[in-house]
């Protein structure tokens, strides 16, 4: 019985793997999205769509509003206290913000990776996989087993840390805790995957594994990633959103949207030009 | 050894200033220092002189006993013969700081975690300054409320329990009692009294949880309860055990609130809900006063066995914090 059981989650993983097709990745339309703390309006109208099985790239200024927008996509922004949110947000056509929806389902089918990494620091690296899992109510070893594998591969972290599943999560390296957080955040299958700054406190070479890693998710994954590094937003996005703000104060803005190839070389809006020109910001 | 003779006296000398630089001491900090040294040193003074005196003064007793020190039941060390036995009163301090326990601990973790997770932040403000509050109660006060107020609600409690779980042996009530002064009610004030330490030590404990650790948990997909399990409660778990300890220790020293509360009897009885056992500290402060020479030295060596009552169970509890050292949240 549980032999079988354990033959066909594995069997499971390949194909997900394997086969983009097999990925339940799915397409994120924001439509006239205003964000608040309390009475101060952080992000302003925001409409614009993010692929499936690509990355999308959010740049622009401190301040301008990219984390809280980021964080408006999984209902995490609503948790802290006096914030809230109106407007859009619709996943493969199904508005998150319904009043029908539970934001902890929410949550399950948008993963997010942090700024700092952040294992728990209380348990082993084994335990940190399995912590989504666990709360999914995947209890049987061999299942747990085979996921927390297939999750440590697809983060490009099982080679390093396959012999000492057992020792605790902190004790790795940073980029080695951040990779951790992505398998512990695709372990549960996501649909799309939000990256705020992952890699702005790392050091060069683990940014690289990251960005390397991302471009390997984001044949599964709608992946949504805010950076401050603009070489980073070239080198793993397809598109590239930029986000400013008026002055301090202000509410932040998307100025435009596009592929990053034109933001990049022939941006439309002179601010953006300006920004990637290294002019401000 | 002619190379190193020219320039031994020149090293010296190059050397000299910026040497005489960083040794050279200011009076202030001479003063200071040497006040802290002298309190550090007179610490230590004042602790080997107390255990002195009562290791002295408890052998002085033990020497006289004529019954069993660790085995007797019975406290007469007044007599003509002195006889007189602790396992009595070891038994009720063990006993009445377990019933605090079991309900203290799980009560303030859960006042704690409102406080700090639930709660809207003016009601959280309002509560954890009441919970400050409580802690400063002085215990004699906690005593009067026991004996005159709770102890005789208690006894319909106590009847019901008998009642209904009497077929547990310490739930057994072997004498219809008139009298809710018994072990179990000395634990519930005990209870009451150890809570609010333990919650506002919980509290600082689970305010100290990085904001990052929660929102992992929340972005996995974590109710709010879950969140706590996953991110909170195994965070905080050194602390709540420290905070533990605190409650422990206040509630295996306890003193004035239990001699009011407790009928004592110095027979051992499983039998909780009725009256009867003894506490050491109760007992020191019930017998001090009318007790001559070995009955003084026979309180002061009960003590001494809560002393090292409370050693053994901090340091086990030391132990458990430690066995999981490396995945505590200090390394985050």
């Amino acid at each position: 019985m549980k032999a079988t059981t354990r033959t066909r989650t594995a069997d499971r993983g390949t194909d997900i793997r394997t086969d983009p097709e097999a990925g339940m990745t799915k397409r994120i339309e924001v439509a006239g999205l205003n964000a608040y703390y309390g009475s101060h309006k952080a992000v302003e109208d925001i409409s614009m769509t993010m692929e499936p099985r690509s990355v999308t790239a959010f740049i622009g200024p401190s301040g301008c509003g990219k984390s809280t927008f980021i964080r408006t996509l999984n209902r995490m922004h609503e948790l802290i206290p006096g914030a809230s949110v109106d407007g859009s947000v619709a996943l493969d056509g199904q508005d998150l913000y319904g009043s029908d929806i539970d934001p902890v389902a929410v949550r399950r089918t948008v993963g997010m990776v942090f700024q700092r990494p952040n294992p728990f620091p209380t348990m082993s690296i084994y335990d940190n996989v399995a912590a989504g899992l666990k709360l999914a109510g995947i209890k049987r070893k061999g299942d747990l087993d085979a996921i927390v594998e297939r999750s440590l591969r697809g983060a490009n972290l099982w080679t390093e840390v396959k012999d000492r599943l057992n020792k605790p999560g902190a004790g790795l390296s940073g980029g080695q805790q951040q990779r951790l957080c992505i398998a512990r955040a695709i372990a549960v299958e996501p649909q799309v995957l939000l990256m705020d700054e992952p890699c702005s406190a790392l050091d060069p070479i683990s940014t690289l594994a990251i960005e390397d890693l991302i471009a390997l998710l984001k044949e599964r994954y709608t992946i949504v990633i805010v950076t401050h590094n603009m070489q980073q937003a070239a080198r793993v996005s397809d598109k590239t959103a930029f986000f400013n703000l008026a002055g301090p104060g202000q509410p932040g803005k998307l100025v435009e949207i596009g592929d990053t190839e034109t933001i990049f070389s022939a941006p439309t809006e002179e601010s953006t030009a300006d920004y990637i020109a290294g002019r401000f910001g | 050894m002619s190379t190193t003779t020219p320039t031994a006296p020149a090293d010296p000398e190059r050397k000299a200033p910026p040497a005489k630089q960083r040794t050279k001491v200011r009076l202030g900090d001479r003063i200071f220092s040497g006040a802290a040294r002298g309190a550090g040193i007179s610490l230590l003074v004042i602790m080997a002189a107390i255990a002195i005196f009562l290791v002295v003064k408890a052998t002085d007793a033990l020497s006289e006993n004529n019954g069993s020190f660790l085995t007797d039941q019975g406290w007469d060390p007044n007599a003509a013969k002195p006889a007189f036995g602790v396992v009595t009163l070891v038994f009720g301090t063990v006993v009445s700081a377990t019933i605090a326990m079991i309900i203290a601990v799980p009560v303030a973790v859960g006042v704690a975690l409102f406080i700090t997770h639930y709660a809207p932040r003016r009601i959280a403000q309002t509560l954890g300054y009441i919970v400050d509050l409580l802690a400063a109660v002085p215990s004699v006060v906690y005593g009067l409320w026991g004996y005159i107020f709770l102890a005789p609600k208690l006894l319909g409690l106590h009847s019901w329990l008998a009642d209904y779980l009497g077929w547990i042996p310490i739930f057994d009530k072997e004498q219809a009692g008139v009298t809710a002064r018994t072990l179990f009610t000395v634990g519930i004030v005990l209870a009451i009294m150890i809570l609010p330490i333990i919650a506002a030590v919980t509290r600082e404990v689970f305010l100290q949880v990085p904001r990052a650790h929660e929102e992992a948990a929340l972005a996995l997909g974590a109710t709010r309860w879950e969140m706590i399990r996953v991110a909170v409660l195994p965070y905080g778990k050194p602390g709540i055990i420290s905070a533990s300890m605190l409650g422990l220790g206040r509630a295996v020293g306890e003193t004035i609130a239990v001699a009011m509360v407790l009928s004592p009897s110095f027979e051992v009885s499983v039998h909780i809900l009725d009256p009867g056992n003894n506490t050491i500290a109760a007992n020191i402060a019930n017998q001090f006063g009318e007790s001559g020479d070995i009955g003084r030295g026979a309180l002061i060596a009960s003590g001494l066995v809560l002393f090292i009552m409370t050693l053994l169970v901090n340091g086990a509890a030391r132990v458990v914090i430690n066995r999981r050292k490396a995945f505590s949240g200090a390394n985050s």
